[in-house]
């Protein structure tokens, strides 16, 4: 049963992603892509990591999505078509894609994984918890203190960048 | 581990997820689109390390913070170029990646 889900959800990204990068429209790109995000999370969920799930919901679905169509709703014209990538870019890029893609996957075909025998037992949050605030060996302290400063510059930086300057009006 | 899957087929599905991501990164033109194509890539990487966390390392939990903070920083990284976006439409009326060299004088 678990092993048609995953395949379910698998196809079901990778159609998403497709669409999102080929279609005309910009809002269902934005659309597709909100699709594509959440069946991430259903793959999160299978491999119980609930917490990563959660977050993938919360903080790509809810947030970077509805971002991203707020931005298309205040920069573009809702009916207007992207125009068509020139034939001769689309069959670069192409060859670009296939060939690096085959390169992976010939690397990952040929690469002997080392895949461990025992199962994992689900992280539950306060392993997730202890983890980021430890500052022993492994510990994640100073990457969640460096991201919290991160989250904060962004915040300043997006507001002084979208605000309307007032001598250029 | 999911029950039943092989992890070279995970492997293979984010391998193909990324390049998606990279086919969209290099035709479009939108920068929305763009963003976009750059989100899908990170969730391919994304999917990657969880897959790597749970299939080789049981009993590490590395993958799952890398994963945790890549989605803090995309997401920093989404405010700060919608914020451009909307800056740049304000001021020559396009999000088309051609036009956006004008910024240049």
């Amino acid at each position: 049963m678990e092993t048609y889900i995953f395949y379910i959800l698998a196809g079901a990204i990778l159609i998403f992603a497709l669409l999102s990068v080929t279609t005309r429209r910009v809002l269902r790109a934005a659309v597709y892509l909100l699709f594509a995000l959440g069946s991430t999370a259903g793959i999160y969920f299978m491999v119980e990591f609930l917490f990563l799930a959660a977050v993938q919901l919360l903080v790509y679905v809810g947030g970077v999505v509805v971002l991203i169509i707020f931005s298309i709703l205040l920069t573009s014209q809702i009916n207007d078509r992207l125009e068509q990538p020139e034939w001769l870019k689309v069959m670069a890029t192409m060859l670009l894609v296939v060939v690096g893609a085959g390169l992976s996957l010939f690397v990952i075909r040929e690469y002997d994984f080392n895949i461990s025998e025992t199962a994992m037992t689900a992280p539950t949050v306060s392993d997730i918890g202890l983890k980021l605030l430890s500052y022993g060996p492994g510990g994640y302290v100073l990457p969640f203190e460096v991201i919290s400063i991160l989250l904060l510059a962004a915040m300043i930086g997006a507001i002084v960048i979208a605000k309307r300057m007032k001598e250029n009006d | 581990m999911i029950k039943g899957i092989p992890f070279e087929h995970i492997m293979i599905f984010s391998t193909l997820l990324f390049f998606i991501g990279v086919y969209g990164f290099l035709t479009r033109k939108n920068l929305i689109t763009i963003l976009i194509s750059i989100e899908l890539i990170l969730n391919a990487v994304n999917i990657n390390f969880v897959a790597v966390n749970v299939y080789l390392y049981p009993e590490a939990l590395e993958g799952h913070f890398f994963a945790l903070f890549i989605i803090a920083i995309a997401a920093a990284e989404a405010a700060v170029a919608i914020a451009i976006f909307i800056n740049l439409y304000r001021n020559i009326r396009s999000i088309n990646i051609e036009k956006v060299n004008e910024m240049k004088n």
